[in-house]
């Protein structure tokens, strides 16, 4: 046997798999009819998805005065869903590039998911902004191109153009570098298929052959993508951060909240992974390939980033102590003690206090504390967003102004809506594309398979040798 | 189907050791090896066969070159001379304003730029479709080939018993 015995490397790969194997496990899930559990999931996913569209040509059609926002609170439901999506949204890209960087081999066996995942999350925020517009039909204003106005040009120097910008980016890259990915592992799918499915996985996998010097391009290809990706994945949610930072309003008018706000991105995303992946490996049974140990390590990065996230909120409340400007003094007294205050307090018990757990090997490795906390940083991080938008906006300058904020049926439900796409995309992915990356999964097998390597192997070694020695 | 017309020997080895032993000694034999195919990107492979570096990197950095210049200077000009504007009582020509837009374009021009320049270099596409030896290759076996189109019988048989020397499985010959 070739490749190296590390007896302290937990394996990633269990159940003794050989190459044919792992072909056979990742890409049947595509090859056989839908299970009931996934007609199920479908049809409730697409309910979802009619009630976004319902909701969005309701607003469409009757204008944003469906909405509850007012003058006061011009941000609302649609910010704080369009920021928890984007935030979402930095997993994918952080697990496939990052960890790339890293030569963190776990990655392999969440990447593809992880990055499906991203790209269906930034197409679900990039819906608010644009409802959010009032007049969708001329959404195409906001990209620079020489017009009949004047040229009259975009504001280069405003954060929200900034934002069209990084998100536009991050979504194109993000694509490019998951279908590059995909395209070997079509070619998979290809060599197995007949007929009609054949057909449709000839166009799909762009002619791939598996020729050294492709492969030669293709790793030389993820990895520059993966170094150019890294850069982009924190400055998108730095950029989100200046919609608000570059604001005058006390509790925006902040230098804490590009770090915070991108601790914050990876933090929730991981969470949506875990979720995701925790069904995933169950209803698709790739619990050979996403391991506990998978799990235990993105738990590790959610007990790590939800700290940093604490730690960001309480910089945040001494410094608006410290920093002895009664307004900045209000923002947060307000977010404590104001009209929102159960928000908050769900913001820190979700974020900050229940991660803790997370400190324990067992209760890293439990998969049903796994998934409730999961589910419990998805619903702090929402209310993050919504403490910073919805609480800073309720108490402006002028105490006649004040007002409070509850959404109509119409934002709720563009907001369930959502949920609903983004399922229904998934649900897709996992029907037409290996949900594991066949290649990179084979390309680690001689080093992170059972059969090589864990403490099982080296206990045999050991006895080999004192066999030998005898 | 693109058409190569091209005769090809092929050896399927079970084992990516198998293979990358078999290419050094081909090598060393002054075998002529046409092509190597692979399930999933083989460690030390292109060492083996010799191959250089790629220098699509290189390309990359020039797309992102030029995205550099083009968003600093579109948005210089627009703000300097085709419409300036005062935003907030600042300079026309706010530079730091212009980071954010002039990296993403950076990125994206690099980034899209180098995934084009694979696709063409590799011959790949949406629709193209490129012959292939066999349908496991992209599953569990690893492939060596080497052309034959002009090779005589003495030759060929050289080729054959290099192959079966050398552990191949399986031995066949195909045009594409």
């Amino acid at each position: 046997m070739s490749g190296s015995v590390s007896p302290i490397r937990e394996p990633l790969i269990t159940g003794q798999k050989t190459y044919h194997q792992i072909t056979e496990d990742i890409c049947s899930p595509t090859e056989r009819t839908p299970t009931v559990a996934w007609t199920i999931a479908f049809i409730l996913a697409v309910a979802g998805l009619a009630t976004f569209v319902f909701c969005v040509l309701w607003t469409i059609w009757f204008g944003i005065g469906t909405w509850n926002l007012n003058r006061t609170i011009n941000w609302g439901w649609d910010i704080t869903n369009f920021v928890w999506w984007v935030g979402i949204g930095h997993a994918g890209t952080l697990i496939s590039a990052i960890l790339l960087l890293f030569r963190q081999r776990w990655r392999t066996g969440v990447n593809r998911a992880a990055e499906a995942m991203t790209i269906f999350a930034v197409i679900c925020a990039g819906q608010f902004p644009l409802i959010h517009m009032g007049r969708l039909w001329l959404a195409f204003f906001i990209f620079p191109y020489p017009n009949t106005r004047g040229p009259l040009w975009v504001n280069f120097n405003s954060p929200l153009l900034w934002d069209v910008f990084a998100i536009s980016t991050y979504f194109t890259v993000s694509l490019l570098f998951w279908y590059t990915g995909l395209v070997p592992d079509f070619a998979t799918v290809r060599d197995r298929a007949k007929g009609l499915r054949r057909r449709l996985y000839n166009v799909l996998s762009f002619g791939w052959t598996g020729s050294a010097k492709h492969w030669q391009r293709w790793e030389s290809l993820s990895l520059v993508l993966a170094g150019l990706a890294t850069p982009l994945v924190l400055s998108v949610h730095t950029i989100v951060s200046f919609d608000f930072a570059t604001s005058i309003i006390p509790g925006w008018h902040t230098t804490i909240f590009p770090p915070y706000f991108v601790a914050g991105a990876i933090f929730s995303g991981f969470a949506m992974v875990q979720t995701l992946m925790l069904i995933t490996r169950k209803v698709l049974k790739l619990e050979d390939y996403i391991t506990l140990e998978h799990i235990e390590s993105m738990n590790k990065v959610i007990v790590l980033t939800g700290t940093i996230v604490g730690v960001a909120y309480l910089t945040e409340l001494f410094i608006s102590w410290y920093s002895g400007y009664i307004y900045e003094q209000f923002a947060f007294y307000n977010r404590l003690m104001g009209p929102y205050f159960w928000s908050y307090i769900g913001m820190m018990f979700c974020n900050v206090l229940s991660p803790q757990v997370f400190w324990w090997r067992s209760m890293r490795r439990n998969i049903t504390v796994t998934f409730v906390m999961s589910i419990f940083v998805n619903i702090g991080m929402w209310f993050e967003r919504f403490v910073i938008i919805a609480t800073t906006l309720a108490r402006d300058y002028l105490p006649t102004s004040w007002s409070y904020y509850t959404p109509t049926w119409v934002e709720i439900g563009i907001f369930v809506g959502t949920l609903g796409l983004f399922s229904t995309l998934f649900l897709l992915f996992i029907r037409v594309a290996p949900a594991v990356a066949v290649a990179e999964i084979k390309s680690i097998l001689k080093d992170g398979g059972d059969q090589y390597t864990g403490m099982e192997v080296a206990k045999k070694m050991e006895t080999e040798k004192k066999e030998a020695a005898h | 189907m693109r058409k190569l017309n091209k005769d090809v020997l092929y050896g399927l080895y079970e084992d990516e050791h198998d293979l990358l032993v078999a290419i050094r000694s081909a090598r060393s034999e002054k075998l002529d090896i046409w092509d190597v195919f692979t399930p999933f990107p083989v460690h030390g492979l292109e060492g083996a066969m010799g191959l250089t570096e790629s220098r699509l990197h290189i390309t990359g950095f020039i797309y992102g070159m030029i995205g550099t210049l083009v968003a600093f200077l579109g948005m210089t000009w627009v703000f300097t001379r085709d419409w300036p504007i005062i935003f907030g009582g600042k300079p026309y020509f706010s530079a730091p304003a212009f980071i954010p837009i002039t990296f993403e374009l950076t990125v994206l021009f690099a980034s899209v730029g180098m995934v084009v320049t694979f696709y063409t270099i590799c011959g790949m596409g949406p629709g193209i479709l490129n012959p292939t030896l066999d349908d496991r290759i992209t599953d569990d076996k690893f492939c060596l080939a080497f052309d034959t189109t002009n090779a005589d019988e003495t030759q060929v048989n050289q080729l054959t018993s290099f192959l079966e020397s050398s552990g191949a499985s399986e031995i066949s010959s195909k045009n594409i």
